[in-house]
Formats: structure tokens, sequence, C-alpha cells
């Protein structure tokens, strides 16, 4: 159901290293886990609507007024690493 | 631990809500006696706990100063919020959830924050970066999951009340293993600005407790106003009461075939049996409902909340806050390398099985049709209470199974959440009450059961009167656990 190259192209997207071992792990697991949860495609659900959200709510603004947001040393307080007053990371090395 | 601790933390919270309100108890003291309780866990029920009682008297609140356990996973200013990963260990929120705000203003002070399933994905406990929960019936067991450490605490004694969060039945189905009551509202009931996220249009915190009474109260004050800081939150319609009913006359039960025989213990099902019979004995009308897409809800489940933690868990980069694996030497491997470090086995499954469901080709074939499941299900409660009060069944298939008994079979545990994921699906109320005892298949000491109540949205004030009626009748005895 679901084969390794598969599972190796998904852990990119997820931005997952997965070990050899992991690998293999998971293409068991999730071939078992996909196998029960394709029964949803023997049901016949042509012009059922999805939901996407059980309450109806539209619209679901506050009002458009500035207000004081987080101080920066807040928000800096728990980074790994801090540059100029910004989160450090290391280059892409695009 | 003195004979006034026991005497103190023996109190329900309505007990001692009344009792600080008058006066005649004072809330350092109840504070003190809690807090020499929880830092005395031997169940790991706890990742933190206070040193000390808060400094801001809770005088004139309508709880007078009740202390309350929390989940990891409410964000709480200054004090760690783990959800149970390695990938935010240490990690102090700079705000506090709404929720857990609201309650401490009502008078509920932080006790302690509780061990959890890592970002609430699982159904034992197990799968805590720091260490599993203990069932305080049999150590050797599991508490249930993901709320197990909110759970095992308020059975034990060890906080008078605690919050906890419920997506497939994290509130519900530990409440179940432990022996105690367990309420998960209407999704939007409740507000999840500061809840660390797993599946947004699943997650709701919920009250965990002794008795129905404390949940009501607990609840009463959790609900309110929608909040501006979360859109999918609405204004509660009506007050939350205090139950008071002691029969169920005029109401009718309906008990799914499709969630009350096949793949339910026998020792669970005759509980569930016997409370049916209890419940005629107190006025209500029992019969068999149809659920007809009841059996897809765990696929579609477990499709929508891996697919929408796969896009939560997003943000757990090493950039920002939490782990970040060292001696990265470029931005993508950085990402990777942080992520295999800090999340545990069950988290990742989640996470590329969400991954997947969504990616281009599959959308489709999973996520869009399971959300199509999603309305067929909510559906069916719609229609089936049209005819019927409630919809009951048992709440776990299982009382509380051996530590490591499903950790080799991913499916294995995700079969236990077949009775509570409809309900959350659908976004509908539901309780669990304990209901009784029964021996685990293999043989061994009798352990809890419990009962599942779930009613139209907005329904909570009369599922808690039935539970209160059910509760005074099965007259179920903690004193095992929680002397």
């Amino acid at each position: 159901m679901i084969d390794r190259e598969d599972v190796l192209h998904v852990a990119r997207l997820a931005r997952l290293e997965l070990t050899e071992a992991e690998v293999m792990q998971m293409t068991g697991e999730l071939g078992k886990v996909l196998e029960h949860i394709a029964r949803i495609g023997e049901l016949d659900l042509d012009g059922v609507p999805p939901t996407s959200h059980v309450v109806e709510l539209g619209n679901a603004l506050r009002p458009d007024v500035p207000r004081p947001s987080l101080d920066p040393e807040a928000a800096l307080a728990s980074a790994p690493a801090v540059a100029d007053g910004g989160f450090a990371v290391p280059s892409p090395q695009a | 631990m003195s004979r006034q601790t026991d005497e103190l933390t023996a109190l329900s919270a309505l007990d001692a809500s009344r009792r600080l309100g008058t006066g005649e108890l004072d809330p350092g003291d109840l504070f003190d006696a809690y807090r020499e309780r929880a830092a005395a866990d031997e169940l790991n029920a706890f990742t933190w706990v206070a040193d000390a009682a808060p400094p801001e008297t809770a005088a004139g609140t309508p709880l007078g100063g009740v202390p309350l356990a929390v989940k990891d996973l409410f964000c709480t200013k200054g004090v760690p919020s783990q959800a149970g990963s390695r990938i935010l260990e240490g990690y102090r929120p700079p705000y506090t959830a709404t929720v857990v705000d609201r309650l401490a203003a009502a008078g509920a002070p932080l006790l302690g924050k509780t061990n959890q399933d890592e970002f609430a994905m699982g159904s034992s406990n197990e799968n805590s970066a720091f260490g599993p929960v203990l069932n305080p019936w049999d150590h050797s067991r599991v508490p249930g999951g993901s709320s197990g450490g909110s759970a095992a605490a308020v059975a034990a004694g060890l906080a008078p009340w605690a919050l906890g969060t419920d997506t497939g039945g994290s509130i519900r189905q530990p409440a179940a293993l432990c022996g105690i009551v367990g309420l998960k509202p209407t999704y939007g009931a409740v507000s999840r600005y500061g809840m660390i996220a797993f599946a947004s249009s699943l997650d709701q915190a919920g009250p965990l407790t002794r008795d129905v009474s404390d949940a009501a109260l607990l609840f009463r004050h959790m609900v309110g106003d929608r909040d501006c800081c979360d859109s999918t939150s609405v204004a509660y319609p009506a007050q939350v009461d205090l139950p008071t009913a002691s029969r169920l006359d005029g109401i009718r039960l309906g008990v799914p075939a499709e969630l009350a025989g096949d793949g339910i213990e026998p020792g669970v099902l005759a509980a569930f049996e016997a409370t049916l019979e209890l419940a005629r004995s107190l006025g209500a009308s029992v019969e068999t409902c149809r659920l007809p897409h009841a059996p897809h809800a765990l696929s579609a489940y477990y499709v929508i909340a891996p697919a929408e933690c796969s896009s939560n868990l997003a943000r757990f980069d090493g950039v920002r806050f939490g782990l970040r694996a060292p001696e990265s030497t470029d931005l993508i491997s950085m990402y990777t390398r942080t992520r295999h470090d800090g999340f545990g086995g069950e988290v990742k499954r989640r996470i590329m099985l969400g991954t997947y469901a969504l990616s281009s080709g599959y959308y489709d074939a999973y996520y869009g049709r399971a959300q199509r499941v999603r309305t067929k299900i909510a559906d069916d409660f719609r229609a089936v209470f049209g005819d019927f009060d409630f919809v009951v069944t048992p709440t776990s298939p299982t009382v509380a199974f051996e530590l490591g008994a499903k950790t080799g079979d991913p499916l294995s545990m995700y079969l236990n959440d077949f009775c509570t994921v409809p309900m959350s699906l659908a976004g509908i109320p539901a309780i669990s009450i304990p209901n009784g005892l029964a021996r685990p298949p293999a043989g061994g000491d009798e352990l809890p059961t419990g009962f599942q109540i779930a009613g139209p949205a907005f329904s909570e004030n009369r599922i808690l009167d039935a539970a209160h009626a059910l509760e005074r009748e099965l007259g179920f005895d903690s004193t095992r656990v929680r002397p």
C-alpha cells in the first residue's frame, strides 16, 4: 500500500529525518493503518458536502483596532539563538 | 501525610469551595495539603508542581481557591508547558491559556502541570517523553490517555480536579480507566487559545473530576463569552447549573448497535447493561438506535486528526523555541534533525500519515473523503436526537490494560477510541461516569468501567443532570484508591 519511496517522499515533505530502521518500521506501520483507513473508500459519498468545522461560524473576526503585541524581549526569550534582535538560524546553503 | 492533609483532600471541590466561601477553610491550608500530596506523587502524574501557594488571594472569587491540576499542553506563563514532548522540554510560554486564566480568576489556582501522551496523541499515556503515568487502581496498568496524568491525579486524590483535553476521547477514556468523571464539551464551548494544538477542529478542553457536580462547577467557569483570541469559540448559550436530578423519568436513551456490542470486553459490556437496567429503574426508556456511519468514524478520524496535526506541528522546527538539534550546518537539516530528535514515535507516525493524506494526489481520496464521512456521522447523530434524548455507550471497550500491552501495534491502540471518536467528529458533548468494576479478560483484580452519555450540541446541563441521577444510584466506590 505504501512503499519505501513514498515514505521517503512524505518524510521530505514533513521535514522529518528518519533513520533506516525508522523508514522500514514506518513503511510497515503506515501500511497497516492506511489499509484500515481505506474503509472510507467503501462508502457512497456522492453529493455529501464536507464538514471542516462543526460549529456554524462565519467571519469570526475581532475589531480591527491596533493594540500592543508581544514584547520583543519576551518573544526572543525562548529562542535557541538570537542575532540582531532576531532568531538566528543556519544559512539555507542554497 | 498528616491527618489534616487527609481530611482536607477528602473534600470534593464543591464542598471545599463552599467551606472556603464561609471562611471555615483557609485557601492556603487547602493548597498546601494538595501540594504535599502532589509532591509525593508515585504515579508520575505531575511534570511540575507549584512550590508555594499563589500570592494572590482567592477571596471573593466564586470558587474561593480550590487548586487545579492542568494538563501540560495548556500554556501557563513562566511555567513549563511541554505537551509531553522532548521538543518542548523546559519551554516556558510568554502567555497563559484563556481557560486557565478564566479558572484562576474564578478561584481555581494552578497546583501543577500533569503528564500526558506527547501532543495529546495516545490512549495510554505511554507516549510521554517524561515517562508513563501509572493507574492508581493497579500500578502495572495504564491510566488511559492522552490526559492520563490529569485522570490519575484526580483518581488518587493528588488534586481535587483537573483540566484535560479531548480530541478523540482523551478526557473520557482515561476518566473511564481511572474511575472518575470526564466531560468533553460541545466543540467551540471552551476557548482553545493557549492550548498547544493537536487537531484544531477536534480539540476541546474539559474537566476531570471526582463526581458530576464538581464537573458542572468547573465547566461553569470554563465557558462564557466567545474568546476574541479563538475564532472557533462561541459564547455559551446558557447558565451552567449544578445538577439536581435523582430520576430519569421521560428520558429516552438510545443504545447504538454499532458501539455497544462487538469489540467490547465482556466485563465492560456486563457493567454497561447493568447500568441500562438501573436507568430503566429510574424511569428512563432504553432502546436500540442506529448510527450507520459509526463503524467508519475511526477511519475518518485517523485521517482528519493526523492531517491537522501535521499542519499544527510544522511550527516545531528549532527556530523560535524548544529544542534545536545542535551543530546543524544548514537550515533544512536543522529542521529535519530537530524534528527527528524531538518527536517521539507516535507523533512521527501521525505527522507522516497526515502529510501523506494531504499530499498532492491523495488529498481528495483521504482528507476530502474523511470530511464527507464526518458530515454523515454528524447527520446520523442529528437524526437519532430526533427520537432520543441521549446516546449511551460504554466509554472504552476495555478496562485498563497492562503497560506495554499495546505499544507494539499502533492500530490496536487506535481501536481503543471507537466509542468516543464519533462524538468528537460530530462536535457534540459527552460525559463519562464510573459505572462499576470488571475483571480484565486475562484475569486479575477488578478495574473501573465507564458509561458514556452523549447529547446534542450545548446540552451539557441535561447531560450533567442525567449523569447525576445515575451517579447517585450507582454509588461507585473509589475508596480503594482515594481513601
